[in-house]
């Protein structure tokens, strides 16, 4: 228990620590970030090919390629490439109804995998940018243009969107919108500090010659959508946030397909960081090495923490109360008066250290929900997000961290059809 | 992609002095505990000095008791509930053991004092000795704690007197002499100058000492027959 107690402490300072560089991050910069809610005009539009990899997705494709060609940007410097990845459904015969607008490219090959359908869209490509958009995502008519005043900086190499949970329904997806709404802030604090560590696959615009420079998409892990930024910051390409484009996506409704999606992401993660690891706490990397990686093995390893000493925390109740009826019978568990003792409450230094964390957190929440929405203080799917993911996601995490140290990639691509669906934020 | 080492040191300074204020928050409550137990614990002593006075003034010429004898058992409770909580949960804390060493010799005060009411006076109270461990993970010592607790609610007038063996107190080591208490026998009890080693249930307590089940309150005695309390 006290080894116990003792890692929560380590890790809860770490944790603290990672909530205050961002909050110290956002009251530096917070004069910079623009939300723009009128249209504007750029002085150059430069060309841009958006790819959209689909498999199996003759339902929501339209759906994804319609806003594209809603995008408020001029049409002979939009270019559309539809990649069907070899679909078994009648995804290709409902792209047909494209074959005839100049503006969209059909392309269909033998199914393997979102990155190849993404490399074939890239080297069917001719113009300046390239992005992606994956078929389950749709965005806003602003988008584009707003993603592009981003590139006036020379030096910016990709830019990454925000992604909010489209039309939610169920509460599990009332929660995620929550927690994109944090990612948000998150994204966005990296970003100034240069540390974003995923472009995700809705909507992340890149410069083309990213990929003459460093080489193609791979497959890395299913989660090639991490694996690129890892290996733009390998060679020092700056990637930026553009917080008021935003990217509607559709999320998972359920929680064993929320566990699919999270078991890829973490699993993923701690893939490819182990891939990068010999960028951790590498000053020449910047955030990414000293702040991003190692703040995402804290989290993980918090979830972790949070599950031991939770389930601790119930054996030592459960086994109180079984020592007790087994002295004095079940009926003393109902019959005791509880008078309430403001004596009895807990006040070890890590309940309070709990609860700075927890109003990190939510300031988090809060900040991000402002900055992209700049509205809606405080609602509550917040409290939503905090005790479902709470409960659900040391077991993705935990089963991610089995998978990752067992190798255990063969079970994995059954439950690959998700990897095309679903987006990192 | 230059590192701001300087941001880096200042939230080290923010993140170490939100830790800060959590240990002092902690030990600010921690402290208020212990000053809540002792001020207990100073009302008990008073209790039990003033009832020793009245009985050293009272004895000579008739036998009526005052009728703080309640209330004592009642902070006697009282205290050795927070004295435990606090031994799990303010540990390394050295205060918790005074209070505990004081809330012990009180406890014998008390003991002997109920001793010689019993001696002179037909008294209604039973005092039963208990003695534990914490030393040596005793479970049976948590299931007789349980079984003792429920004993003291069904029977008010079952004064109960619990002891730590480990703790280092002279007259604690006379009582553990003088009942012949061992301390791989633990838990034991004392129940009119006789010890039992070994958990026993509420039932078994009951057997040992029969005098015990004519303790119930009168108005309580229906209730407590079928087991059933408030």
């Amino acid at each position: 228990m006290s080894v116990l107690i003792f890692a929560f402490y380590i890790i809860s300072f770490l944790a603290v620590y990672v909530q205050v560089f961002f909050l110290v991050t956002f009251l530096e910069n917070r004069k910079k970030i623009n939300i723009r809610s009128t249209n504007i005009t750029l002085d150059v539009y430069p060309t841009v090919t958006i790819i959209v990899p689909c498999y199996n997705e003759e339902k929501a494709v339209m759906l994804t390629v319609d806003s594209l060609l809603e995008l408020d940007y001029p049409k002979d410097k939009l270019n559309i490439i539809v990649v069907d990845d070899g679909s078994k459904d009648n995804t290709w015969d409902v792209l047909q109804k494209y074959s005839n607008n100049s503006q969209v490219m059909l392309l269909q090959k033998e199914n393997g995998g979102k990155h190849t359908a993404l490399n074939l869209g890239i080297e069917n490509s001719s113009t300046e940018f390239v992005g992606c958009l994956d078929s389950d995502s749709s965005v806003h008519k602003e988008a584009l243009k707003r993603i592009m005043t981003f590139f006036l900086n020379e030096e910016t190499m990709a830019v990454a969107p925000s992604i909010v949970v489209r039309d939610p329904k169920t509460l599990i997806q009332y929660a995620q919108r929550a927690e994109y709404d944090m990612s948000h802030y998150n994204k966005k604090m990296l970003a100034f500090l240069q540390g974003i560590h995923v472009t995700p696959g809705p909507f992340s615009i890149f410069r083309k010659r990213v990929f003459d420079e460093i080489g193609p998409y791979r497959k890395a892990h299913h989660t090639e959508d991490q694996e690129i930024a890892l290996r733009m910051h390998k060679h020092g390409l700056k990637i930026d946030h553009c917080p008021d484009a935003y990217v509607y996506t559709s999320s998972p409704s359920s929680i064993p397909k929320l566990y699919k999606q999270r078991l890829r992401w973490i699993y993923g993660f701690i893939k490819n960081a182990t891939d990068y690891k010999d960028m951790m706490f590498r000053p020449q990397y910047g955030t990414i090495g000293m702040f991003t990686l190692p703040s995402g093995f804290i989290s993980v390893s918090g979830v972790v923490l949070l599950m031991l000493f939770t389930f601790s925390q119930i054996y030592s109740f459960l086994s109180r109360k079984l020592l007790q009826v087994k002295a004095v019978g079940v009926s003393s568990m109902f019959g005791n008066s509880f008078s309430f003792d403001p004596f009895f409450i807990n006040t070890r230094a890590f309940l309070f250290i709990s609860i700075i964390l927890y109003i990190l957190v939510v300031a988090a929440l809060i900040n991000g929900r402002r900055m992209i929405h700049g509205r809606k203080i405080f609602s509550w799917d917040i409290l939503l997000f905090l005790t479902i993911f709470s409960v659900i996601a040391p077991f993705w995490v935990l089963k991610a961290i089995w998978n990752a140290l067992t190798g255990k990639e063969a079970s994995w691509t059954e439950e690959r059809d998700y990897s095309f669906k679903q987006v990192t934020p | 992609m230059k590192n701001d080492w300087k941001k880096y040191i200042i939230v080290l300074f923010i993140t170490v002095a939100l830790f800060a204020i959590a240990a002092s928050l902690s030990n600010f409550f921690a402290d208020k505990k212990i000053a809540e137990m002792r001020s207990i614990q100073d009302k008990l002593a008073i209790d039990i000095l003033s009832a020793e006075t009245q009985f050293s003034l009272l004895s000579e010429l008739s036998c009526e008791q005052g009728d703080g004898a309640e209330n004592l058992s009642k902070e006697l409770n009282e205290l050795a509930e927070k004295i435990s909580y606090s031994e799990a949960n303010l540990k390394g804390n050295e205060e918790v053991t005074e209070l505990k060493r004081y809330y012990s010799i009180l406890q014998i005060k008390d003991y002997l004092l109920a001793k010689k009411i019993n001696e002179k006076c037909k008294s209604n109270i039973i005092p039963l000795l208990y003695f534990y461990t914490t030393a040596n993970n005793c479970t049976e010592c948590t299931k007789q704690g349980y079984v003792l607790t429920e004993l003291r609610e069904k029977y008010p007038n079952l004064r109960i007197y619990s002891f730590d063996y480990n703790l280092d107190l002279s007259a604690l080591n006379a009582m553990i002499r003088i009942y012949k208490i061992d301390d791989t026998k633990l838990p034991a009890i004392v129940l009119k100058e006789r010890t039992f080693t070994g958990f026993k249930t509420i039932e078994d307590i009951e057997k040992l000492e029969p005098s015990i089940t004519k303790l119930l309150p009168k108005e309580d005695t229906k209730t407590v027959e079928g087991t059933k309390k408030k």
